[in-house]
């Protein structure tokens, strides 16, 4: 009877979470590796969710600002805090939580390859305390923007960080995806960002448009690539929207801060009690599609029709 | 500031402190500015990544991280001593060789140890907790080296190093031929930081050819924060203060990490403002206090 009654109450007691998740306050501690606009987005999309859902979260908002080494002191501060849910942005973030904290819920998101970073068993099933949200870049999707601006193009450019592994993922994939459309690809390695006007202009002349992943280091001195595109009539594509008020002609690319949304989905579900072991690893599906119009007077190339109609955005 | 960041802040004082033993010996013993270690901590930590996943014993690929350190250090000695590059480029340019050798030794330029045997499993295997283990595993292994470098620093070696970096002209009438001095110092304090990249990159769990950035920064201010809190009259109590250095560096950003004031808690991206001025702090009330007693 004792244990009835002590059943009832529990169920009760879940009911009225359910009813009101408002009721019971949360901790959400965040280790983010660096302040970017992307990966803010992120957080804010995160944060929006789960307040729109009336669930009362404190955060404990942490930045390595670069630094591995502090990132793993984060990591064992985040141990301390003792949170409901750990909030891990980007890989080397998530690769710290993961190695120091067993027992808390890990949601990972903006991860281009969890399986490769070890964080995951699998996609379908993660296994342990870690699930979340990948950021692979539609390569195959981007791709053919690329070819509906150029019908015949036979040689794509790529500049990006050769100690970004994320970027290596990407280039593995971009390759798949381009051989498979009978494109060359030729890569512009660069080590740090100061490198990049001359990785772009290393590439003049031996292709016909480039293209620019989300890449940190790349990304950061957007306007460089720019510059050079712009003086030698090279279209230039990027992989986030951010990029193409500053100077890309178009990106067709996920929208981080619906990331940060679809990853406050998940949180809510982990606060709700569901296992992040049977949890699989999300992908966003819908994509934005942004245009520059002056760019691509800039860079010598006209809009099809067909891409200005489902443009998202079109920049003047 | 909780236990966990307390005792994380003490391992990774210790990890890093073999490194900051590295940059003392380099930087106040030989006088030699060496940034070869921005590159090669994360070599020591690819080498021992590489060594993990093939199989090797993790307490062996410390021993092959070690090594790689002790060539990558002689890489910049000779460049500096029998080609007569300017020791300060000599690093540089061993330096920025190492990021393309560190992507090339791991295959690609982050490296996942998570899952894998790392030094540490004994202790877990004895049901000790991390922030326990790691702490007392790192210190362990760092004392050691503090041990080995006030007995090293003694023999014949030791002072003909210490006697290159205070003056060339009488060690060379001595008979002793500095070059292979500054090549083996030089060597012996990148194998300390490569050792210190191994241990660091098996207690977070990846390799990353990145993880080596602002090491010297790092490595430099540690030295200097322990020169002036613990002071450096002899070398024995010198050695100990880069060590000590590393420790009170590592637990300012911890403290920063942690601070809140009252309603007021600093933004997350004040975090190396906040560092830098509780470095000042530590760096200046051992004055003060001195001036108050007079």
């Amino acid at each position: 009877m004792k244990k009835l009654l002590v059943l009832a109450f529990v169920l009760v007691m879940a009911a009225s979470c359910a009813v009101q998740p408002g009721q019971k306050s949360y901790t959400v501690s965040v280790n983010q590796i660096v302040e970017h606009p992307a990966l803010d987005a992120v957080r804010n999309g995160f944060q929006d969710t789960l307040k729109e859902k009336g669930y009362d979260v404190k955060y404990n908002v942490h930045i390595a600002q670069g630094n591995i080494s502090t990132a793993n002191l984060i990591a064992r501060q985040i141990l301390g805090e003792k949170p409901d849910l750990v909030l891990a942005i980007a890989t080397p973030t998530a690769q710290a939580c993961a190695q120091v904290i067993k027992k808390i819920p890990i949601l990972i998101t903006a991860v281009t390859d969890p399986v490769g970073a070890g964080l995951v068993d699998s996609l379908e099933k993660p296994g342990g305390n870690i699930s979340g949200m990948t950021d692979m870049s539609p390569v195959d999707r981007q791709v053919d923007l690329i070819r509906e601006f150029i019908p015949g193009i036979k040689k794509l450019g790529i500049i990006y960080n050769s100690g970004e592994s994320n970027s290596i993922s990407i280039l593995k994939v971009l390759k798949e995806v381009s051989s498979a459309r009978g494109i060359i690809v030729e890569e512009a390695t660069v080590t740090n960002s100061s490198g990049v006007t001359q990785a772009a202009k290393s590439l003049v002349g031996r292709v016909e448009a480039i293209y620019i992943p989300t890449d940190n280091t790349v990304v950061s001195v957007f306007e460089a690539i720019t510059k050079v595109a712009a003086e030698n009539d090279l279209p230039l594509f990027a992989a986030d929207v951010d990029s193409v008020p500053r100077g890309a002609v178009a990106a067709l690319a996920i929208d981080y801060y619906r990331m940060g949304r679809q990853t406050g989905e998940m949180a809510a579900r982990v606060l709700g009690g569901a296992d992040t072991a049977t949890m699989p690893v999300e992908t966003l599906k819908d994509l934005k599609l942004y245009l520059n119009l002056k760019s691509a007077a800039d860079m010598g190339i006209s809009v099809p029709d067909s891409v200005r109609k489902r443009a998202d955005k079109i920049i003047e | 500031m909780t236990w966990y960041a307390f005792s994380g802040a003490l391992e990774q004082g210790f990890a890093y402190g073999l490194m900051v033993l590295g940059v003392y010996l380099t930087f106040r013993i030989l006088d030699f500015p060496d940034l070869t270690v921005d590159g090669s901590l994360p070599l020591g930590a690819a080498v021992s990544a590489v060594a993990i996943t093939k199989g090797i014993d993790p307490y062996i690929s410390l021993l092959l991280a070690l090594a790689a350190g002790f060539v990558a250090g002689m890489v910049t000695g000779i460049l500096n001593t029998k080609f007569k590059i300017l020791h300060l480029l000599a690093s540089i340019l061993t330096m920025i060789a190492l990021y393309s050798i560190n992507i090339r030794i791991m295959g690609r330029p982050n490296m996942t140890l998570l899952g894998k045997s790392t030094i540490l499993d004994p202790f877990y295997a004895r049901g000790m907790e991390a922030s326990i283990a790691a702490p007392i595993l790192f210190g362990g292994i760092s004392l050691l080296a503090v041990g080995f470098l006030m007995w090293f620093l003694h023999t014949e070696v030791g002072l003909a190093i210490l006697a290159t970096g205070d003056n060339k002209q009488m060690i060379t009438s001595q008979g002793v031929n500095t070059h292979n001095v500054i090549i083996f110092g030089v060597g012996l304090s990148n194998a300390l930081v490569a050792l210190s990249g191994a241990m660091i990159c098996q207690n977070q769990g990846a390799a990353d050819v990145n993880m080596g950035v602002g090491t010297i920064v790092a490595g430099l201010a540690s030295v200097i924060i322990g020169e002036t809190v613990v002071g450096d009259r002899s070398i024995k109590r010198a050695v100990i203060a880069a060590l000590m250095g590393s420790i009170i560096y590592r637990l300012a950003i911890a403290f920063a990490l942690g601070l809140k004031l009252g309603k007021f808690s600093f933004s997350p991206s004040d975090l190396n403002l906040v560092t830098a001025l509780l470095v000042v702090a530590a760096l200046t009330l051992p004055k003060v206090r001195q001036r108050l007693r007079i």
